[in-house]
């Protein structure tokens, strides 16, 4: 018997789970903020499901009512990828070590 | 692109995800780990272009949504003030909830493109993995713009509690997963939309009985939900990116929603049936008593801190609200002028969400080898001179570990009162969130300074 390519997602799910549990737990606390605002950042990869969505019009209709909410979903998750990476990358710019002399 | 090679491009975007979480394990990667994490962005994206391969006129309106989107993103990113990064992690959350939304009913509607069967006649599996999608985005979506509100200060603060609201909760909680079971046995769209509009009532009511004080809490929850919103819909697109990052951010959120509860001493059940703050206010009436307090001024303080050979700080949510941390950086930069040793001691639960405080003392230019957390500082406290603690309260106070009548009682605090002397900048006597008098202000060895954080800071540099 075959074995149902759902049960490979699901292997994959949950051993993502566990290397986030360790990967996170790794994560040092006084980088908790960046941490939260790069995980929402990555989580917006669902603009892919956004962009499959959004293209699924027939020839010549680009909007659709189901495409529509694909369009919808786009600008969200881009506004969170772009604003995740780079509020992510403002406060990791101002993390600086002691400057040994003055 | 043959969806083998699209399925292994999505891996290494997720690959490239863990490693941009693993990045943040010290400073010093973490601007690499971000790094990372956008080039797993780009290939996704990229990828999703190249398998879809549809380049007509819709590609082009793709490309302008997303540049609007990413254009209002980058604005966004660079114009907040770091004291507003709760808000704004919860204002993302809302739009990542709302996104997955979006696409479950996209898919719904049209499930051709997404190869799950046609409308009326969706794959049972996808179907369910679609209303967990959907339902948990929504969620996501309207439990966040109350954080959102409530973080903002647009929607008050305090607990909203009405009789009869766990048996309501619990009631809509089953109705969602019957309305599951409906909509697989019927593949009926009004049920669909009963369920999305179901989930976002579950989502206001769930965070509407949880104080302003918690949030540090709700935050991280709903950055997990977030999370399984994600690997819902990434189940459903059978896309393997979206269901590693989905999983990284579920754990993620969990773990620091962990984290907090534990600095607060509290289950993550107590604070998620909420109602704290409203309880706990009547206890701090009853012991009101008065007692003698040493008040001191900016001199003062200059004084022994002057003649002191090591200082902590404990800086507080109240000092960047004050806006007093680039005045205390300043402070600080004298006093080690003078080879008084500094160190920054934060609590767990300081500001308003995890890490919060580092942030705020990061962009003050604080270094950050100088910012210790509380298991790292708390021996230190009885071998320095002077504490100064600005902006914090309760997680000062010694009666989280000697009174276990305390609503405190087991909470980890930073051992202040072991210092020589204690420096207190605050406004007035009145207690800070758990309404609870602090034991600290009456020590012999405290000396209250009664003034607002930022203008006493600058009054002690004139006086250094």
């Amino acid at each position: 018997m075959e074995i149902d390519p759902f049960i490979f997602r699901l292997s994959i799910f949950i051993l993502s789970i566990f290397i986030g549990y360790y990967v996170v737990w790794s994560v040092t606390p006084s980088l908790h903020t960046p941490l939260m605002s790069v995980t929402n950042a990555i989580s917006s990869v669902i603009i892919v499901g956004a962009i499959i969505a959004a293209l699924s019009g027939n020839d010549g209709v680009v909007f659709s009512s189901s495409s529509i909410y694909g369009f919808l979903a786009i600008i969200l998750a881009a506004v969170n990828i772009f604003g995740g990476f780079l509020v992510t990358q403002r406060m990791l710019a101002m993390y600086k070590k002691k400057k040994k002399d003055k | 692109m043959s969806a083998n090679l699209s399925a292994i491009l999505y891996l290494v975007s997720g690959v490239l995800f863990i490693l941009a979480l693993r990045g943040l394990s010290s400073p010093e990667t973490s601007r690499q780990g971000n790094l990372f994490g956008i080039i797993g962005m780009i290939i996704a994206v990229t990828v999703t272009f190249l398998s879809v391969g549809n380049f007509t006129s819709g590609f082009i309106y793709v490309l302008i949504f997303l540049t609007i989107g990413g254009s209002i993103g980058a604005f966004i990113a660079y114009r907040i003030p770091m004291t507003a990064m709760p808000e704004l992690v919860a204002g993302f959350h809302s739009l990542v909830g709302l996104a997955a939304v979006f696409v479950a009913i996209s898919a719904f509607i049209n499930p051709d493109a997404f190869n799950l069967g046609t409308p009326g006649n969706i794959k049972l599996a996808s179907l369910i993995e679609m209303a967990i999608g959907a339902a948990v985005g929504a969620i996501t979506f309207s439990g966040s713009i109350i954080a959102f509100l409530k973080l903002q200060g647009i929607m008050s603060g305090a607990p909203i509690t009405f009789k009869g609201q766990h048996a309501l909760n619990a009631l809509i909680l089953v109705s969602i997963i019957v309305l599951t079971i409906y909509l697989c046995l019927s593949q009926s769209a009004n049920l669909f939309w009963i369920l999305i509009a179901v989930s976002f009532l579950i989502g206001f009511l769930i965070i509407i009985p949880i104080g302003g004080a918690d949030m540090p809490v709700v935050i991280s929850m709903l950055n997990s939900y977030s999370g399984w919103a994600a690997a819902g819909i990434g189940f459903t697109l059978e896309n393997i990116a979206l269901i590693i990052t989905g999983a990284l951010v579920g754990s993620s959120g969990a773990i620091l929603s962990y984290i907090m509860c534990k600095g607060m001493n509290r289950s993550f059940f107590n604070v998620i049936l909420g109602g704290f703050g409203a309880t706990e206010q009547s206890a701090g009436e009853k012991n009101k008593e008065q007692r003698p307090v040493k008040s001191g001024n900016a001199d003062d303080a200059a004084f022994l801190m002057k003649n002191a050979s090591s200082v902590i700080i404990v800086p507080g949510y109240g000092m960047a609200v004050a806006q007093a941390q680039h005045a205390l950086r300043e402070m600080v930069d004298t006093l080690k002028k003078n080879d008084i040793k500094v160190s920054y001691a934060i609590h767990p639960v300081a500001g308003r969400m995890p890490g919060h405080m580092n942030v705020l003392l990061a962009e003050a230019n604080v270094p950050y080898d100088e910012v210790f957390e509380l298991e790292e500082i708390n021996n230190d406290f009885a071998n320095a001179d002077v504490a100064f603690v600005i902006g914090a309260n309760d997680v000062t106070n010694p009666v989280a570990k000697t009174d276990p009548q305390s609503p405190i009682y087991g909470m980890p605090v930073l051992d202040v009162e072991k210092c020589k002397s204690v420096l207190f900048v605050k406004r007035s006597l009145s207690p800070g969130y758990a309404g609870i008098d602090n034991d600290l202000f009456y020590k012999e060895n405290t000396l209250m300074l009664f003034a607002d954080a930022k203008k006493m800071t600058e009054d002690i540099i004139k006086n250094l």
